[in-house]
């Protein structure tokens, strides 16, 4: 068989197509093999199954109590105050029991506890319908529960904010630095355009400490392993009445809340 | 071919440079935009998508309207929408084209937009979505490219390219499937989570497509001696007839489901479209007037005689995507957003920088267009009155 020069270009670079597609389907299926961190893990960090949170509100009697864990949180990680609720940018904050549990709102139920302050998060849901959406695995889950975000890899697209039924993610409008009080030079600071949230302290986990916000609660957040059944955590899911948002939805939150009796609630 | 775009009319030459200020005007924009963030636009942490997005997602629309000409042409052997396929693939381009441009000023870190393909996440709709754009863009350039080729030697197009053009078909279907599922699969957004997302929106696409076609035919025909033929225009019209009653039915339904279930979630978005939610009503006056424009152009295509006549046709087929362009580029994507996971209404409306932006990516589109169009047409009126077989 002879070909001739055309032929012999098309044929040379259909197979320079085929070949450059197919190494870079082999490469991208070796990687998915990989794991995100390769270094070794601290002998002081807690081993984890499935990161979980038990929200007391009743700990928290004052409102200076609820600023200590949203201060503790957002000081560490270099959350910016931007001064305007359009720009907002928040890891953790409170709203009203009616805005936070829309299903459970009651005519008749007092006033006063429809408008009882809850402390909302990231709730690191076990089926997290942002992670589902992100088209570049920018925001993951992790072995241990925690839905994380690399903010150097997310393009900024927002379909995790349109997934997210929590509205627990923010995304940098502009330039964060400059509305940052103190800079933590421990945790690094984000860049404009791209989206972020509670990271469940992963690295406090990392080396054996408690999330900010548990720390800073006074015992009113009990933090835990929600897979291991002699944890406090799920002691306290089994003895008492929780609720968790949106359940529904079935993305299953890892953050529960204590609706306790008459002193508790 | 292209060398035939670089002929023209002092009025051709006029059009071009106006659309090339627009662009440019629109760049500077997005240059600031660039700069400082997204934070120039009207969006915030709870309407985090808006003008861009509903662009883009109605623009997909009118890319897949293409496949309205396709299917009678190539699988009925329907001749009179020969002439004019070329024009229905050409459009499809320069959507798709858009399309890609609203998403890329929409991304908080355009730098990284190659992160999609560098790290394929096949779980994410969006990756989907690229996928289905960017086939459905090049399917239409070789085809369209291909197909007037071929025309203009005045002969039948190779026989390679029919198993892209039957491609095409499919594929129309599925760019405005996935760009529903982007939407649909949602939980906690109650306006968009609904089944017949994306009968909708091929719906609304094939009443828009078309009648923004018929319209471009009828500049068409007085700008240049190319006449896409009285009977191809009354056979889109018809298209855009069907199809917009089946986009309204579609809409009804959702209505109904809505406010007979009477579930909270699902009323309040369409409450705050149509009579405003807590007192927030800023999206009300324009949804009224999709509505009444739905109708007139439904009315006005319904009776033959208005149908016919060219005057009263061209007034319906604005009003029928002046309708569309509401429903999907204002009232569905801002809606979604509202009330927020928190049950809170916080309004949205796009600023200044976001809509020069947003007129500059139209004019790109419409730049891609005229040139598009014109190669087209200078190669049909050489060979006017040539039977070329397909």
């Amino acid at each position: 068989m002879s070909i001739n020069r055309r032929q012999f270009l098309k044929i040379a670079g259909i197979s320079t197509v085929l070949g450059l597609g197919s190494t870079a389907a082999i490469n991208s299926a070796k990687r998915s093999g990989l794991e995100a961190s390769t270094v070794s893990p601290d002998p002081a960090a807690i081993p984890f199954k499935r990161w979980g949170m038990v929200i007391d509100m009743s700990k928290f009697k004052t409102e200076d109590d609820r600023k200590k864990v949203y201060e503790a949180c957002h000081s560490i990680h270099n959350v910016p105050d931007l001064g305007n609720p359009k720009d907002e940018v928040k890891w953790i904050w409170e709203e009203k029991f009616g805005a936070t549990f829309p299903d459970n709102e009651n005519e008749f139920a007092s006033h006063e506890a429809m408008e009882k302050p809850f402390i909302v998060l990231c709730n690191h849901c076990a089926a997290p319908a942002c992670v589902r959406v992100c088209p570049t695995k920018a925001t993951f889950k992790r072995k241990d529960g925690i839905v994380m975000m690399d903010m150097h890899r997310c393009i900024g697209c927002r379909f995790c904010m349109a997934a997210c039924p929590f509205g627990a993610r923010s995304f940098n409008w502009k330039d964060p630095r400059p509305f940052i009080k103190k800079e933590n030079l421990e945790f690094p600071t984000r860049t404009k355009g791209v989206v972020e949230k509670c990271t469940g302290c992963y690295e406090r986990l990392a080396i054996g400490q408690k999330p900010a916000c548990v720390e800073a609660s006074n015992g009113g957040i009990i933090f835990g392993d929600l897979e291991d059944p002699n944890s406090e955590i799920r002691k306290t899911i089994g003895s008492r009445y929780t609720l968790r948002r949106k359940p529904a939805l079935g993305t299953e939150p890892s953050v529960y809340y204590l609706i306790g009796g008459n002193e508790n609630a | 071919m292209l060398e035939k775009a670089l002929v023209g009319s002092k009025k051709y030459w006029a059009w071009i440079f106006l659309l090339l200020g627009i662009a440019g005007v629109g760049t500077i924009a997005y240059l600031y935009q660039f700069i400082y963030g997204l934070g120039v636009t009207g969006l915030s942490r709870d309407v985090s998508w808006g003008f861009y997005i509903a662009q883009f997602t109605f623009l997909v629309g009118v890319a897949a309207s293409a496949v309205m000409l396709v299917i009678p042409f190539y699988l009925h052997n329907y001749k009179q929408f020969g002439k004019i396929v070329i024009l229905g693939e050409f459009l499809a381009i320069s959507s798709v084209l858009m399309c890609i441009l609203f998403i890329f000023v929409d991304l908080g870190q355009p730098m990284r937009v190659m992160n999609v393909m560098l790290h394929p996440t096949p779980n994410s709709v969006m990756f989907w979505d690229m996928i289905v754009l960017l086939g459905y863009l090049g399917i239409n350039v070789l085809v369209g490219w291909t197909t007037l080729g071929a025309e203009r030697k005045a002969v039948a197009p190779p026989k390679w390219i029919k198993p892209f053009v039957y491609l095409s078909i499919p594929w129309a279907a599925s760019i405005h499937t996935v760009t529903a599922f982007l939407y649909a699969g949602l939980p906690g957004r109650h306006l968009w989570l609904t089944a017949i997302m994306a009968a909708r929106f091929l719906s609304s696409a094939f009443a828009s497509g078309p009648a923004l076609l018929i319209l471009l035919c009828l500049i068409v025909r007085k700008v240049s001696k190319f006449d896409p033929g009285k009977e191809a225009i009354q056979s889109l019209a018809k298209i855009v007839t069907y199809a917009m009653i089946i986009n309204v039915f579609f809409f009804l339904l959702e209505i109904f489901t809505a406010f007979y279930s009477n579930i909270p979630g699902h009323m309040h978005p369409l409450k705050y479209l149509f009579v405003g939610l807590e007192g927030h009503t800023r999206l009300v006056p324009f949804m009224w007037t999709a509505v009444v424009l739905a109708f007139l152009g439904i009315g006005l295509l319904l009776f033959p005689a208005t149908r016919k006549n060219e005057g009263t046709l061209a007034i319906a087929v604005l009003s029928v995507f002046v309708a569309a362009w509401i429903d999907k580029g204002m009232g569905l994507v801002v809606g979604g957003f509202i009330p927020n996971p928190f049950e809170k209404v916080v309004e949205y409306s796009p600023t200044l920088p976001e809509l020069l932006i947003t007129v500059g990516v139209y004019a790109i589109g419409f730049l891609v267009l005229t040139v598009l169009y014109k190669v087209a047409i200078a190669v049909k009126e050489d060979t006017a009155g040539l039977e070329i077989p397909h």
